[in-house]
């Protein structure tokens, strides 16, 4: 099977679809024609530029522009995870540990998929590397941000039940699990609910992009699994690790609980 | 002998606050509101950073795991939280079995949801909780504030009685001179950043 390629001028006509709705908007005062056509906008340049760089990165191949396009991503995303928390920990330690969780669980797990199940040569080849990474990253991301949040939300409104906890002799640990639970669950909820659904409410658009691109279902089929396996295991360790480093610091050497930590965005 | 020590302690705006509480005897805390009664009792539970030394028994705060102090010395707050869905399971183990009649509970209480416990009935099973968990010391912040006169005169007698038999140390904070009047052995007025003995009362 060849694969169509799409010229740019009929991306055009899909544009024009685009237009067509924010002119609609526009005339009956719907209000997002300027959210709209910036958004569209963005994602035409993001999306160019991006084509461009993995073009150029394919054509090389050379490991330290992998790494660095891997460290870009690692850091926007942890930027992202300090943005999605509407509390936070103070100073470097929202980015650190949102950071540091995404990049222990992220990197591991694909470069696990990359050297032991897919094994292409080189083990970075970027057309494998890359968009393993990306998915891994995205999906992490959201599982760790979901944590997080969930955690300082509810120690904050917690603190009373905590600290009477802490009063009766409990080890923070224990006074916390609940909270860790909760937090935990929330984390792993999108990565499990898509599982659940995978293939009967929804075709998972890395399945679906590689029959549009000419590869036969069985092994688009086989590649997705393996993605929403190790997509699932990231996001969970991801989770684990940003609760339980999060929770660390909301604490101090005595088991106290240090809300002083913590800041409204 | 049990005994609560406090060296030069210091927590928010008080300082250099230091007192004996002997085993088995009661010393009230009392003073206008936000003066700082209850980050004391705070600092001695070590839920707050605070200045200074604090000792049960000759062993120092600092020297043992902070829920192994907290286990020793008890902080009932005025305001106590209930996490799970049934009263029982905020007990040790076979605690529920022998809640004392002072309180004047039925003994199906511990089968009881939490959610059907006025403040009052929150209240006298707290202190319930705490001296079910065996501590050394007590740190009790308006223990009667939500009971009416007949009940804050017997729950008054019972925990006497209790601290007295099980020789607990214990810090009271209190606003009602009459009840000060009733259980302290010592009283002691917060005065801006000091700590000042009362006499007169006992």
């Amino acid at each position: 099977m060849e694969v169509i390629d799409l010229a740019w001028w009929k991306l055009g006509l899909a544009a024009l679809l685009v237009l067509a709705l924010a002119a609609t908007g526009h005339l009956s005062r719907l209000g997002i024609t300027r959210s709209l056509l910036i958004a569209a906008i963005r994602t035409v340049i993001q999306l160019a530029l991006i084509g461009l760089v993995l073009e150029a990165l394919f054509a090389s191949s050379a490991f330290y522009w992998i790494a660095l396009l891997a460290t870009i991503m690692l850091l926007v995303a942890g930027r992202e995870v300090v943005a999605r928390q509407s509390r936070r920990l103070r100073g470097w330690w929202a980015f650190g540990i949102g950071t540091g969780a995404m990049f222990v669980s992220s990197f591991t797990v694909t470069v696990l998929a990359l050297m032991v199940v897919i094994g292409p040569e080189p083990w970075y080849a970027p057309q494998y590397a890359i968009p393993l990474l990306g998915m891994m990253l995205g999906n992490t991301m959201t599982g760790v941000s979901l944590a997080l949040d969930r955690l300082n939300e509810s120690v904050w409104r917690q603190r009373a039940v905590i600290e009477n906890r802490l009063m009766l002799g409990q080890t923070w640990q224990k006074a916390l699990e609940d909270i860790r639970r909760e937090a935990m669950r929330s984390g792993m909820m999108p990565s499990i609910n898509a599982m659940a659904a995978a293939g009967i409410v929804s075709l998972p658009g890395m399945m679906t992009g590689q029959i549009l691109a000419g590869s036969p279902p069985a092994v688009a089929v086989k590649y997705q699994i393996l993605v929403m396996l190790i997509i699932t295991a990231g996001t969970g360790f991801g989770a684990l690790m940003a609760v339980s480093w999060g929770g660390r610091r909301l604490s101090d050497e005595r088991e106290r609980l240090r809300l002083d930590r913590l800041t409204k965005s | 002998m049990t005994d609560l020590l406090l060296e030069n302690a210091s927590v928010g705006a008080l300082s250099d606050v230091s007192l004996a509480v002997p085993g088995g005897q009661v010393v009230c805390l009392s003073g206008p509101s936000g003066s700082g009664k209850s980050r004391l009792l705070r600092a001695v539970a070590d839920l707050e950073p605070h200045g200074g030394a604090i000792s049960l028994n000759g062993a120092d705060q600092l020297d043992m795991p902070a829920h192994q102090w907290r286990s020793r010395v008890i902080m009932v707050p005025a305001d106590s939280q209930w996490w799970f869905d049934d009263v029982g399971a905020h007990f040790p183990y076979k605690a529920g079995e022998n809640v004392p009649e002072a309180l004047g509970f039925p003994s199906e209480v511990m089968a009881w949801s939490v959610s059907r416990l006025s403040s009052g009935e929150r209240q006298r099973l707290a202190l319930w909780r705490a001296l079910a968990l065996q501590p050394q010391a007590l740190l009790l912040d308006e223990p009667t504030a939500n009971l009416d006169g007949e009940a804050t005169r017997a729950i008054e007698t019972w925990l006497l009685e209790e601290i007295r038999r099980r020789q607990l140390a214990t810090l009271w904070v209190a606003h009602d001179p009459a009840q000060i009047q009733r259980v302290a052995n010592a009283h002691y007025r917060i005065h801006g950043a000091r700590l000042e003995p009362v006499h007169g009362s006992d």
